[in-house]
């Protein structure tokens, strides 16, 4: 059946090229290749939220008046409402916990080093529109913890230097968060973003595809010349295992949307105070620590704003450091590179741990 | 008996064909349970929960006395719109103004005294009975009563 309808295909489209792609699409075999995982997770997480999302859009109302109420619906009258919703909520965590693994794992193995520079960059993008995700989707039930955080996280765009109050402004729609804010992070979270992300994804995924997975520089350097590693097949014998590292985030996220359902919490009151103990998303509270740490004066520059263009700059490099490597991208190591993501790594664990239990 | 001898002679192609549809079926099974897991709720997710829409059993349509005779008021009952009505006599009528064709919503024409549905023009007589048109049944007709005296008195109307 399956025969026949791709022998139909490719009588009229000849799919030689896919079948030839596919048949000699091979991975290699080394002792680090369990990391070659964790960008297809990612991208199944992806289609997880996708799917979801669009599924949430039925019910949802992108509204100050019935955002609340119609997640409220969503969860407690529609069927299995609850259920979409959060594997919605888990799946968008465990997607940038694994974002960050991945990123993490490309960059212990150097695998960003010639010619791969663009496949980090566009990884790096990718990265942050997952945070951007985060954000926006984090207001849409419009309850009070995500009223305030929203508040605190647009106050800090505020502070980037120039831009920052007009940043501020076009984020929220005016000078405060209303509803005009919750109507621009729903265009943001379902138009906008996933747009862009399509976009890099496809990108992202074609770099992959043409130059084939990264050997890190250690293996290479344990080969004999002109001894070239062996490679499994990429069909059937890989993709069985995507497929099975994907049941087991089935798995995780089935039981932690069954057993630890996602906090609706209270609606948005604007006119509330703050309650205590406010913090943002845990793959924020490394920043947020950060910014409560640094002295609301530094040689004369605000605080706030200093943390602001820091962070930036972190940023900046982190794009750049394809370009920076040098030894890595000669196809040496580099154990500079290598202490720099270890610092990055510890300082992220260490802050955000902090931040979890700070005051 | 050739076959038989055949088989027999490779008897490592008998076990591995066993062993490779035992394994396809198995992986099948899984994939089949799997989007069977997902369908289910998700069907179940499209089905719209019943409406906050128990079956109205009356409502307010304003007072008597704004209403003048040969015209007629559109008001809410339940979630749907009807249509009252005051005849050039003075009677006092209300049906569904749900046109039973295509659920636009009917109107009353005071030049021919019927009730009109603009969408695909069809007619209704001030019994609710089609006159011509598409509409395959009549509206609804409700039943009227009157709380209070003279002008200020409410219409009260009620599924019958």
């Amino acid at each position: 059946m399956i025969a026949k309808t791709i022998a139909w295909l490719d009588e009229r489209l000849d799919l030689s090229d896919i079948r030839h792609f596919v048949e000699e699409k091979g991975v290699p075999i080394h002792a680090q290749k369990v990391w070659y995982y964790l960008g297809g997770m990612t991208l199944f997480l992806l289609g997880v939220q996708i799917f979801t999302g669009i599924l949430l859009l039925l019910y949802y109302r992108p509204s100050a008046a019935e955002a609340y109420e119609s997640v409220q619906f969503i969860v407690t009258r529609v069927k299995f409402g609850w259920l979409i919703r959060n594997i919605h909520s888990w799946s968008a965590n465990l997607l940038i916990g694994l974002a960050f693994a991945h990123f993490f794992s490309v960059f212990f193995l150097k695998s960003y080093r010639k010619p791969r520079e663009l496949t980090w960059v566009s990884g790096i993008i990718l990265l942050f529109l997952m945070l951007g995700f985060g954000f926006s989707g984090y207001l849409l039930p419009w309850n009070e913890l995500s009223f305030f955080a929203t508040k605190v996280g647009t106050g800090i765009a505020g502070a980037v230097p120039v831009v920052g109050h007009f940043t501020l402004r076009v984020l929220r729609g005016g000078d405060d968060v209303t509803g005009a804010t919750l109507s621009r992070f729903y265009g943001l979270h379902v138009a906008i973003l996933p747009a862009i992300t399509t976009a890099l994804v496809a990108l992202h995924l074609l770099f992959v595809q043409r130059q084939g997975m990264s050997v890190p520089i250690a293996v290479e350097q344990k080969l004999k010349p002109g001894e070239k590693l062996r490679q499994m097949p990429f069909f059937p014998n890989y993709i069985l295992r995507d497929v099975l590292a994907w049941y087991i985030v089935i798995a995780v996220l089935a039981a932690l949307a069954a057993f630890y359902p996602w906090e609706l919490g209270r609606k948005a009151d604007p006119f509330a105070v703050v309650p205590p103990g406010i913090r943002p998303e845990w793959y924020f509270l490394a920043t947020f620590h950060t910014l409560k740490l640094i002295p609301s004066h530094v040689f004369g520059l605000e605080g706030e704003r200093l943390g602001v263009v820091g962070f930036g700059l972190v940023a900046l490099f982190l794009v750049a450091v394809p370009f920076l490597d040098r030894r890595s991208s000669r196809g040496e190591r580099s154990p500079l590179f290598t202490a720099m993501a270890i610092a990055g790594l510890g300082y992220l664990i260490v802050f955000t741990i902090l931040g979890h239990y700070a005051k | 008996m050739a076959d038989n001898r055949s088989t027999a002679t490779h008897p490592s192609q008998q076990t591995e064909f066993n062993r490779r549809t035992f394994l396809d079926t198995l992986l099948a099974t899984g994939f089949v349970s799997t989007a069977v897991a997902v369908a289910y709720p998700v069907t179940q997710y499209l089905i719209p929960p019943a409406g906050g829409e128990p079956a109205t059993a009356s409502a307010s349509a304003g007072r008597a006395g704004s209403l003048k005779p040969n015209s007629a008021a559109i008001f809410k009952f339940g979630s749907k719109p009807g249509i009252v009505v005051r005849t050039a006599d003075g009677d006092i009528r209300a049906f569904s103004a749900v046109c039973t064709h295509l659920d636009c919503t009917v109107q009353f024409k005071p030049d021919t005294s019927q009730l009109w549905c603009a969408c695909h023009n069809g007619t209704y007589d001030l019994g609710g009975s089609v006159v011509s048109g598409p509409p395959p049944r009549g509206l609804e007709q409700f039943a009227v009563n009157l709380r209070g005296e003279g002008d200020d008195a409410e219409i009260v109307v009620s599924r019958s």
